[in-house]
């Protein structure tokens, strides 16, 4: 069979599986959910230096850089400008330019705001990073993005860990079809099934956080997530049945005693 | 010697006028492999930390990556 790899920014990946680093109880938790996921890709976000307390133990001894790539994001932002300047940062750490923009608008549905979104998208991609881009669900606005210089598209599932699924699978298609970019469900996946569905709708991958963190065995789901990538992926390229309305029996009909 | 008040990640600390950044990130322990550094919202490159001196009222932030999704 021929290796089916997921290409981002011509980087090659085996696993079509993101995960996010938030929300675990530690940080062994979480380097162990990851290793349990397969995932090759993990978001981080950027945030203050503890100083009163020297002996914090830090993400990058846990999760080692070398071995995982670090997709940095924009987390908490809310405009273009903190968006830029925490990016910056991101790539002054250690040269890191595949990065995740997420650009919010509303502090309650945490929904993209999508004209800070594209406008940022733009800046990035000049300045020579590739970006992923969280967005909505919106063909328009992800055909939009892709013009700006996005790298990934990366539509929402639902709002930021609300775990209600796809909501909106035909959009997720018209998205999927109208675009050569990959298309990484982003956001909101709350099971397993969820990451089979987003695979079987034609996406590249899917990127998980709370549904994996938050799960009363993180470890169990980490694996579920993993394996449900695969098997929605293997579905989608082998070609599904159309759907008919009527029965159509499996066993042949002649011969019958 | 004179002190002076800067800001580093939103705290203020007390530090001898004219001391060199690079003195300070040592005194914090700071891994330089594993942050970034803004001076006054501008990015400092970390290997010229040593020509960098403090003045009042500095605004110094150290970032870096933590669990996110």
């Amino acid at each position: 069979m021929k290796k089916d790899k997921l290409i981002i920014a011509k980087k090659k990946f085996d696993s079509r599986l993101i995960v996010g680093t938030g929300k675990y109880k530690s940080m062994s938790e979480c380097a162990k959910a990851i290793k349990m996921s397969g995932a090759e890709i993990v978001t981080v976000a950027v945030r203050r230096v503890n100083i009163s307390n020297k002996n914090k133990p830090l993400l990058m001894d846990y999760i080692d850089p070398k071995k995982i790539t670090y997709l940095p994001n924009t987390a908490g932002c809310f405009n273009s400008k903190d968006a830029l300047r925490t990016l910056r940062l991101a790539r002054e750490i250690g040269g890191w330019k595949l990065v995740k923009l997420e650009v919010l608008g509303d502090k309650t549905n945490l929904f993209p705001d999508m004209i800070e979104t594209l406008k940022t998208t733009e800046v990035l991609a000049k300045e020579g990073f590739r970006v992923m881009v969280y967005c909505n669900d919106d063909p328009l606005m992800a055909k939009r993005l892709e013009n700006s210089g996005a790298d990934a598209i990366m539509p929402l599932a639902a709002p930021i860990g609300s775990g209600l699924g796809i909501l909106n699978k035909i959009n997720i298609q018209i998205i999927r079809k109208q675009t050569k970019l990959p298309v990484i469900i982003d956001a909101g996946l709350g099971q397993a099934s969820d990451a089979a569905i987003a695979m079987e709708l034609g996406c590249d991958g899917v990127l998980v956080n709370t549904a994996i963190a938050k799960a009363k065995k993180p470890f169990e789901m980490a694996l579920a997530f993993k394996n449900a990538v695969i098997a929605g992926r293997q579905s989608y390229n082998s070609g599904r049945i159309g759907k008919t309305l009527m029965g159509n029996p499996s066993s042949p009909t002649e011969g019958i005693i | 010697m004179k002190k002076i008040k800067i800001k580093v990640n939103g705290k203020v600390k007390t530090v001898l006028n004219n001391s060199k950044l690079s003195d300070l990130l040592n005194n914090l322990n700071i891994p330089l492999k594993k942050v970034a550094i803004e001076l006054n919202q501008e990015i400092i490159d970390k290997k010229r930390t040593i020509n960098i001196k403090l003045k009042k009222d500095d605004k110094i932030e150290i970032v870096h990556f933590i669990g996110g999704g």
